[in-house]
């Protein structure tokens, strides 16, 4: 097996490099196992000396969290993998999924739920995926809110966490129609016409919802792309922007802990 | 909060944060089991619940309750409480709107520097107060299923009529009865208090034209019925004008 060329190594200094094999020593030559390593720490090497992710990746990961962290901080990490479950869950049903409001659309998902393998598995997740996500968001907006993480400097994490909760009801409320049977059709019918009530935007609201002054053909077609393009795709880069400023600013600590006195800290930790 | 109180902040946090432990592997570990429950939770409610599929939509018949997700009874159940017609749309958006104008600016309003729930009673008990109220909202909108039956008595002058009258009286009291009219009216006993009004004895407050014109052309949320079948349509109107 040929070598891979690895890169220079920084000098060590003489304590740390390894002796010399002495005189009548066996050479010991890597095995295939030992190549494989280098392989794999090369690439990483490669990589990083171009972007410098690790960096990125020591930042996100062996950054600190205060003292008292408790589980109430774990919602919103699980509202996260109830989002990436959906993610996946949705992407297998969208391969099967057909916008067709003339019959195609039910049929598909008839389909699914009845002939394809684990398809009733999938679209169960998918379903009910959308009630713990729901459930999650809103613990984890009343974790925020009753421990006051939402005070300086966190307040622009708030209102990103309140469109991040507008966009997850958008989502539940154009995915609720996709099914096309007769639940679907009429909540959908009367949830656009509630939009319409609103002031000033609602009636521009309920006629680009529908596609026009009537729910028909372009209807559906309409809501699938809201439900599996654009505000996926704005919940993607809001949670981006939403992590970001949790590990730049910090979590909180509980709001009842207060730090050690400075002085005790100054002998203990310098 | 002034800078003063700002810098105060800041330098606490700095020194819990110094306090306190990695991220990985401590918080990694907490929620890696909180994921771990999350999708237990989502696969079990899947493999016991299922996923049903209703019969196709078919916009000629309403035979489904028009029923949101459970998530969103809430939102159905202020139309309930706030019934009167020229406060609709106060329900259906101006409720909702200003909640969520609070809520997105609920930073900005509430800028004091004290952190602990106990010391901030006003943002606790409101936190608490609306949690109660949707929770409430929600029973009540689960609770309030609707009939798919009517058990008015068919009333002596129809009877009497007999003929035509008669028939399309009690066709038209089916098609209500299984078309969804009674999550949002209340006919005798059955249906719901709102958001529609009563239509017990809608038949002498609107002449059929009247009634027809609604079924057509209604006034948000109600949907419209045009697509139903003409004599299914005629049934319906003579089955409501008839209710005196
Ligand atoms: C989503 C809820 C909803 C559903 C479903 C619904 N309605 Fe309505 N309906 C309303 C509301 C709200 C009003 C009041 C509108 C107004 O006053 O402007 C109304 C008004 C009416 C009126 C006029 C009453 C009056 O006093 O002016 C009639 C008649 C009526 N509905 C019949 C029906 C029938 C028949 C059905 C079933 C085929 C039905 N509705 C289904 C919500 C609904
Ligand atoms: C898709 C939905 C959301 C995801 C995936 C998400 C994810 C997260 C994560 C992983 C954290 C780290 C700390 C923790 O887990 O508690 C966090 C913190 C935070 N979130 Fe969210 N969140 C979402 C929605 C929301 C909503 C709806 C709000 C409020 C309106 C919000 C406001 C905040 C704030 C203010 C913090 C900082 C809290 C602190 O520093 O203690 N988030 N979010």
């Amino acid at each position: 097996m040929p070598r891979l060329p690895k890169l220079p190594a920084p000098p060590l200094p003489s304590a740390l490099q390894a002796p010399p094999p002495r005189p009548g020593e066996e050479v010991t030559k890597g095995g295939p196992l030992e190549d494989a390593k280098q392989a794999g720490v090369t690439v990483v090497d490669w990589i990083d000396e171009r972007t410098s992710l690790s960096g990125v990746g020591r930042w996100l990961l062996f950054r600190k969290v205060p003292k008292g962290t408790n589980w109430f901080y774990t919602l919103g990490s699980a509202t996260l993998f109830a989002f990436l479950s959906q993610a996946v869950t949705g992407v297998f049903l969208a391969m099967y999924y057909r916008p067709d409001p003339a019959g195609g659309a039910y049929e598909s998902i008839r389909h699914v739920t009845n002939d394809v393998f684990l398809g009733q598995f999938v679209r169960g997740m998918h379903k009910w995926g959308s009630s713990v996500m729901v459930v999650l968001i809103f613990l984890h907006m009343g974790r925020v809110f009753f421990f006051g993480a939402y005070k300086y400097p966190r307040e622009l994490n708030w209102v990103i966490g309140a469109v991040l909760l507008v966009l997850t009801l958008v989502m539940a409320f154009t995915g609720y129609l996709l099914p096309f049977d007769q639940r679907a059709y009429w909540a959908t019918i009367v949830g656009v016409n509630i939009n319409g009530t609103g002031p000033l935007l609602g009636p521009y609201l309920s006629d680009f919802l529908r596609g026009g002054g009537e729910f028909g053909a372009t209807t559906l077609s309409r809501f699938y792309s809201i439900h599996m393009l654009i505000v996926p795709g704005l919940i993607v880069a809001l949670i981006g922007a939403h992590l970001y400023l949790v590990t730049k600013l910090g979590t909180t600590a509980p709001p009842w802990l207060k730090a050690k006195e400075r002085s005790e800290l100054l002998e203990t930790e310098v | 909060m002034n800078q003063a109180q700002k810098e105060q902040y800041l330098r606490e946090y700095a020194l819990l944060k110094a306090e306190g432990k990695p991220f990985f592997p401590y918080a990694v570990a907490k929620d890696a089991v909180m994921a771990c429950v999350v999708m237990a939770v989502i696969i079990t409610m899947s493999l016991v619940l299922g996923a049903e599929l209703g019969s196709k939509a078919n916009p000629t018949t309403t035979t489904y309750v028009p029923r949101p997700e459970w998530y969103f009874f809430f939102l159905f159940e202020v139309l309930r409480v706030i019934k009167p017609p020229n406060l609709t749309p106060l329900a259906t958006i101006g409720v909702p709107t200003i909640g969520l104008v609070i809520l997105f600016l609920l930073p900005f309003i509430d800028r004091g520097p004290e952190r602990r729930p106990e010391r901030r009673p006003i943002a606790t008990l409101t936190g608490i107060f609306v949690i109660g109220a949707m929770a409430l909202l929600t029973y009540e909108g689960a609770q309030a299923g609707s009939p798919t039956a009517i058990e008015t008595p068919t009333p002596s002058r129809v009877r009497a009529a007999g003929g035509a009258l008669l028939r399309e009286f009690e066709a038209g009291k089916q098609v209500v009865a299984q078309s969804g009219c009674l999550a949002c009216h209340k006919l005798g006993d059955n249906g719901n208090d709102g958001p529609g009004p009563n239509l017990t004895h809608i038949g002498s407050k609107l002449y059929a034209q009247g009634i027809a014109r609604t079924l057509v052309n209604p006034t948000a949320p109600m949907p419209s019925f045009k697509n139903l079948p003409p004599e299914k349509f005629k049934d319906v109107v003579t089955f409501l004008s008839q209710s005196k």
